[in-house]
């Protein structure tokens, strides 16, 4: 406990006036803290605290940019995307272009077929008809010939006056059924 | 060097109801006998203490700022934590960043300094605040009022700087001169005064506070004084609680109004 209080050996003076050893000792003591924190250690510690802020702000700044790299990922995507959508449209819509114009080529083409089978079917028939009307003619000559033959007694052998005789007939024929058609 | 030591040791006899006055500490507390003397340089236990502060808290942020690194270890982060405490707590918030950051390191000295010096008043065997001895605070006070003395000038130039320490002010009209006068010896003499008298006066006080309650619980302890020592003894505890605090205040307050004063002597004039 003494040696809390281990006396001085001078009077007490005025406490508010320093001591010069004191004083001396106190301005040496704070030199050499000054001296180490300003001159090496706080300048450490400086270094290591902006290292730390790049580092942080350089993370930061990394994540900035895949961010950016992502958006402009996803932009592109969804333009393909689009683009794509886009194309699938067009071509939907050609094909259905191309359908119609297919189906009214049909159309048309079946159109002209049928004309064409119709065409040739009344040719068909025409023809027919008039192998058929000169075929009757000759058997209607002959069948008359053989009948104005019996009637008359007559022979009638020689072709050629039998077939002009025939066809004069038959004219007449023709023409009062012509006539009589005018007529009407 | 005539004084008798008994009448500064303690009387470990002298109690009370034994017919022995209250052996009140006085301003012998403050004084140490030399632990040993250099050519009529006599080296005592503050100046110890003196120097033991400075290898603390250089030691200290030697450990923790010799080798930093980007993720910190345990004393590292305290160190940053103390650091930043000053740099960002009191020099960035009264000078500013950009002007601040030069007197960084000067106001992190002192605060640490300050503050061990004033912490060994309830560190055991050591029992004394180096700081309620005038010369240290004056010591730390004339390196600030050179440095903000010396920055005004620097600033401002010679007219300037006279201004500026004066509060020179054409607006004021009348009262100019007794303005100019008033800061004068505010500003120029007393300032530095009441910078060192602040630290000096409080560390003073609490020391003399606790040494006093100690004292009386040892002198009441004497028949039925026993209680009013237990209550001495209480307030010793108390005491000490808040000196830890009072330290710490006043370790800030002394850094805070050296950054007010360099923060006044780079302010435009105004």
């Amino acid at each position: 406990m003494n040696a809390l209080y281990v006396a001085a050996a001078a009077e007490p003076q005025n406490p508010l006036i320093p001591h010069l050893d004191e004083l001396v000792i106190g301005l040496i003591a704070f030199a050499i803290v000054f001296g180490f924190l300003a001159k090496k250690l706080l300048p450490n510690i400086n270094k290591v605290l902006e290292q730390r802020r790049e580092a942080i702000e350089g993370g930061i700044e990394k994540a900035e940019e895949a961010k950016t790299e992502a958006q402009s990922v996803l932009e592109q995507y969804k333009a393909q995307l689009a683009e794509a959508r886009h194309e699938a449209a067009r071509l939907r819509q050609e094909a259905t272009e191309q359908g119609a114009a297919i189906i009214q080529e049909m159309k048309a083409e079946g159109q002209r077929q049928r004309e064409e089978i119709v065409a040739a079917g009344h040719a068909q028939i025409e023809a027919d008809r008039k192998a058929a009307a000169s075929a009757l003619r000759q058997d209607v000559g002959k069948l008359a010939t053989d009948l104005a033959g019996k009637l008359v007694g007559e022979s009638l052998e020689d072709t050629a006056r039998q077939s002009r005789t025939i066809d004069r007939f038959l004219d007449e024929l023709e023409d009062g059924a012509s006539k009589a058609e005018a007529a009407r | 060097m005539s004084a008798d030591p008994q009448t500064l040791a303690f009387d470990a006899s002298c109690h009370i109801f034994s017919g022995c006055g209250f052996p009140a500490p006085g301003l012998h507390t403050f004084m140490y006998k030399p632990i040993f003397e250099v050519g009529g340089f006599e080296f005592n236990k503050p100046m110890l203490l003196a120097l033991l502060s400075t290898i603390l808290v250089v030691g200290f942020f030697w450990m923790a700022f010799n080798k930093p690194k980007l993720v910190p270890g345990k004393v590292q982060m305290i160190g940053e934590a103390g650091y930043d405490f000053v740099r960002r707590g009191i020099v960035y918030e009264i000078i500013g960043k950009k002007d601040g950051e030069k007197y960084v390191p000067l106001m992190v000295s002192i605060f640490f300094f300050v503050w061990l010096m004033n912490l060994w008043s309830i560190i055991p065997i050591a029992q004394f605040p180096v700081t309620s001895l005038i010369a240290y605070p004056a010591a730390l006070a004339i390196i600030v009022y050179i440095l903000w003395v010396g920055l005004t000038f620097k600033t401002h130039g010679w007219g300037g700087g006279w201004k500026n320490i004066t509060g020179y002010d054409k607006s004021l009209g009348w009262v100019l001169p007794l303005v100019v006068v008033i800061e004068f010896f505010s500003n120029l003499l007393i300032r530095p005064f009441t910078h060192a008298v602040r630290l000096f006066a409080n560390m003073f006080a609490g020391h003399l506070l606790i040494v006093m309650f100690t004292l009386a619980t040892y002198y009441l302890l004497n028949g039925l004084g026993f209680v009013y020592a237990g209550a001495s003894f209480a307030m010793v505890l108390i005491m000490t609680i808040f000196e830890l605090f009072i330290q710490a205040v006043q370790a800030y307050v002394f850094v805070l109004l050296a950054c007010s004063y360099i923060q006044g002597a780079l302010a435009k004039s105004h």
